[in-house]
């Protein structure tokens, strides 16, 4: 059996005909056999559209539950061979889900056959399939214009489709458009050319596939193979398995080891038959090499004379496929060939409307949304871009608890090459440390009376941070009185040395990377002064939360006024004790008549 | 060239997936697929020995023939060979007849299966399904994801993109990797015509002892087969597309004695290869069921 192979996708919107397209491919390739008929035959009945015909969509539907619900919920893959060719078909559904779906049947695919209604011609959704198509490497479209019976097979109808999809198409990428008029119902042009098209002159759908060029990986170009595995049985042999991925290698051909970039050569290429001369392209082999060197799983072998590139920074399509959002700054895991390597989203440059191809503002991407990303990884990766090597450029991203693949990633070039191959330590700076956590750190300073919602406010406040993914810390009077500053008391020296610890302590925070809030009446301009101090300019944001002492007195939430005024608790601020107003403070919060959750919200509108 | 390409993928699929695994396993059927599977494992990981035992959930109702080609297909590769029957239903003399296939099925193989997984702690578990085989096969993922329990859910399953697999998984789940996933029937059989590989000599024609059940040849390999009154074995020249279970596995008449006349029979064939396998049917939907409890 000398055929070869040829994947491809089927893409169209509900109800353009594609599962009875591919039904039927299947059923004239003698694909189906006499007792699947009969089952079909049976489900025809009992869940068909046709009557009493065989409803050939029903034999491309597989699971139960979306039988009885008459719509596919995932990839389906469908083999048929003739005696040219053997075709995988990955079937892919047209409703909510496709991008991901379609994205996932077309990563494997060759080519694209992509469905329109003759009635209706090419919509949005065809012009996105075309570009998820296309954003997957894909650079051949056979559009199949169907339902030509329900249009009179005219020829008109077709031209007028079949005129603005080519240049759409070129725009996207795709330069290779073949439109063929078809009645996936009614059989014309699937296997045989149609007597009602007497004005169509080119190849059938079968016709077509049997002899288009199938893509695949070039032989030409430098050789690269990522290692999957060390192959050790003793002392005497150590050969490193994996699939050639473009070019070929020969026998004594001389390779460089990435990311190392240690040079050597080739001794052996063995396979089960013996050794060989060679592998090219898709071979999977075993090679040896000739000096000692270190190699491991993940690692590239690749021509010396044009080695592969190494960076820890891209600038990568992201299709998004997990049910919670993208986190930015979140540690992944990113999954290249045979690499894993902890890996987060910087930033996100945009996102990509598929049915529009509008460039749109975004922080985060939900499921099926796709965007332009800058990725950091925390080892350099061995990589090429994804339209000159799918799987040197191809990544998925692993959600590091759950484990679920979330993420599909292209490669389009790298941000910064890693300067030397070797793994350089990265200098640990504040800055860096932020950088990490995806925050600017910083300390917001709330001054105000005793029982003037300081700590409602800093509460509010830290909970918006936290939903927005910021590592915050509060400090308030409760959580330093009883631990670090559990020594003092309330003498105005105590008070000066409780707020140089805590402004030390928040310093000390803002270096570590996080945005630190402090709740403290901190009665002194010399203290806030000094707090101040510390900071560099728009790290420190002084809050003066501003409550008549009237409203904080009236409110008393911790009996402490009543306590004072009887006596009992000498050194108040505001009865016994100055409160000195800050005369310029970053924001200024008047409290009274608005919530906690307002306020909260001008302090937040206020951070960087 | 196509067999090469199959060939080549099926063989990094065993290579990722064997990377990806703490305790990896093969489960060995014997039958053609896992004659290919054992074969595609060997190549793949020589000059080593591959780096996993074979697994065989024997129900004790196999065929005599499948037991001696399983003694030597593992001494011939040198792998470590799991035999695991399921004692208790043994014990309770679980048999395809007076229990019915569905019942047998679930206890000496889906629960035997399981038994023998969680026995031997492995994570990662090779098996020689097709995604042509069935429809909801269609679907199934080449690394198909089971939770706690050997539960498969075809809602939670990871998308496949690229030849990229995620074997990350955690304690207590495990992934059922099927290497020869876009193979088909014919794909087999002109695979094992190349590369001369050993198949169990009931899949060539001969003259074999059979009573014919309601359509369906069923061979009377030993003396356990309860005869109905007056049904007599009668000898024709029979082979099998699929083995299994001997008293759930239909023959079809066949003269073919050579892989190429197998082939011509199978590119000619009006059935499927399944239609010979009499659990598939016992219920609508019923492989998808099947899975969903565990069974591969
Ligand atoms: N008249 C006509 N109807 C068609 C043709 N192809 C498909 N259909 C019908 O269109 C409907 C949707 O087809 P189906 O294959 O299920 O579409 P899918 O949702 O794209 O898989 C069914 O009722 C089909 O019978 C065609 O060429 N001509």
């Amino acid at each position: 059996m000398s055929a070869s192979l040829l994947r491809f996708i089927t893409c169209g919107s509900v109800d353009d005909g594609k599962s009875t397209l591919i039904g039927r491919l299947l059923h004239d390739s003698r694909a189906v056999f006499d007792d699947q008929l009969r089952a079909l035959a049976a489900d025809s009945r009992k869940f068909g559209t046709q009557g009493e015909r065989l409803d050939f969509a029903l034999l491309v539907d597989g699971l139960q539950a979306e039988r009885e619900q008459g719509i596919t919920i995932d990839v389906a893959y469908r083999f048929f061979a003739t005696p040219a060719r053997r075709f995988i078909v990955a079937d892919t559904p047209g409703h909510e889900q496709y991008t991901r779906n379609m994205a996932t049947g077309a990563s494997t695919a060759d080519l694209a056959v992509i469905l329109v209604d003759a009635r209706k011609g090419v919509l949005t959704q065809t012009r996105r399939h075309t570009r998820i198509v296309a954003m997957m490497g894909i650079r051949q479209v056979l559009l199949a214009v169907n339902k030509m019976d329900l249009v009179d097979y005219s020829r008109d109808n077709f031209d007028a489709i079949v005129d603005d999809y080519p240049p759409f198409a070129a725009s996207c990428g795709i330069v290779d458009v073949t439109a063929i008029p078809i009645s996936a119902l009614a059989g014309d042009h699937l296997v045989a050319p149609s007597p009602r098209m007497p004005w169509y002159d080119g190849p059938t759908v079968m016709g077509y596939l049997e002899t288009v060029d199938a893509g695949g990986p070039p032989a030409s170009g430098p050789f690269r193979m990522p290692v999957q595995w060390i192959n050790r049985p003793g002392p005497d042999f150590r050969g490193f398995a994996g699939r050639v991925s473009a070019g070929v290698v020969h026998r004594g051909d001389h390779v460089r080891v990435l990311p190392s970039g240690v040079e050597t050569h080739v001794t052996r290429i063995v396979a089960w038959e013996g050794d060989r001369a060679s592998a090219a392209p898709g071979d999977s082999v075993t090679v040896t090499l000739a000096d000692e060197v270190d190699v491991s799983r993940g690692d590239v072998i690749a021509a010396s004379a044009a080695p592969t590139p190494v960076a820890d920074q891209f600038e990568a399509r992201l299709l998004w496929m997990g049910s919670h959002e993208l986190i930015p700054g979140r540690s992944y895991l990113l999954k290249m060939h045979a690499k894993e390597v902890r890996a987060s989203v910087t930033s996100i440059k945009h996102r990509i409307d598929v049915g529009s191809d509008a460039l749109l503002a975004a922080r985060t991407l939900a499921l099926n949304e796709i965007g332009l990303v800058h990725l950091s990884t925390v080892q350099p990766l061995v990589f090429e871009p994804y339209a000159v090597n799918r799987t040197l450029g191809g990544f998925i991203l692993i959600d590091p608890l759950t484990f679920e693949t979330v993420g599909a990633g292209m490669i389009e070039f790298a941000l910064r090459r890693a300067s030397n191959v070797h793994w350089q330590a990265l200098d640990v700076s504040p800055p860096s440390r932020a950088a990490l956590k995806h925050q600017r750190a910083g300390c917001v300073w709330f001054t105000g009376l005793s029982g003037s919602c300081k700590s409602s406010i800093a509460n509010r406040l830290e909970q918006r941070l936290f939903a927005e993914g910021r590592h915050t810390y509060l400090l308030d009077g409760d959580n330093v009185r009883h631990g670090l500053n559990r020594d003092l008391g309330f003498t105005e020296a105590d008070r000066a040395e409780n707020i140089r610890r805590v402004a030390e302590v928040s310093r000390l925070m803002v270096d570590a990377g996080l945005i630190v809030l402090v709740a403290f009446i901190s009665p002194f301009r010399a203290e806030r002064r000094f707090a101040r101090s510390l900071f560099a300019e728009g790290e420190f944001l002084e809050v003066f939360v501003d409550t008549p002492i009237e409203a904080c007195e009236a409110r008393d939430p911790k009996g402490l006024y009543a306590k004072a005024r009887s006596g009992a608790l000498p050194n108040f601020t505001g009865i016994d004790s100055p409160y000195e107003r800050p005369e310029s403070p970053e924001v200024h919060l008047l409290t009274s008549g608005r919530s906690p959750e307002e306020c909260a919200e001008q302090v937040f509108a206020r951070l960087p | 060239m196509a067999l090469d390409v199959l060939e080549s993928e099926s063989i990094e699929i065993l290579r990722e997936a064997v990377a990806g695994a703490e305790r990896p396993v093969l489960l060995y059927s014997i039958g053609k697929d896992s004659s290919v599977l054992l074969h595609l494992a060997r190549k793949a990981f020589h000059p080593s020995t591959p780096p996993f035992p074979l697994l065989h959930v024997d129900t004790t109702w196999k065929f005599q023939a499948m037991y001696a080609h399983r003694e030597r297909m593992a001494r011939e590769s040198g792998m470590r060979l799991i035999v695991h029957r399921n004692e208790v239903g043994l014990a309770a003399g679980i048999n395809p007849f007076t229990h019915g296939s569905s019942y047998y099925t679930d206890v000496m193989k889906t629960e035997a299966l399981k038994q023998a997984l969680d026995l031997g702690r492995f994570d990662v578990i090779l098996g020689g399904a097709r995604r042509d085989e069935e429809t909801s096969r269609a679907k199934e993922r080449i690394c198909s994801f089971r939770s706690a329990g050997h539960r498969w859910d075809p809602k939670a399953q990871r998308p496949e993109l690229w030849n990229i697999y995620n074997m990350r998984i955690r304690p207590g789940e495990t992934i059922r990797v099927f290497p020869l996933s876009n193979w088909t029937e014919l794909d087999i059989w002109h695979y094992i015509e190349r590369e001369q590989l050993p198949v169990v000599p009931l899949y060539f024609a001969e003259d074999r002892p059979v009573v014919n059940r309601g359509g369906t040849l069923v061979m009377v390999d030993d003396g356990r087969l309860p005869l109905a009154e007056g049904e007599r074995p009668e000898r024709r020249s029979v082979r099998f597309r699929t083995l299994g279970c001997y008293p759930l596995s239909g023959a079809i008449e066949s003269r073919a004695t050579t892989v190429a006349e197998i082939i011509a029979e199978t590119a000619a064939a009006s059935s499927s290869e399944r239609q010979g396998r009499l659990i598939d049917t016992d219920q609508p939907g019923s492989m998808e069921k099947k899975k969903r409890e565990g069974y591969f």
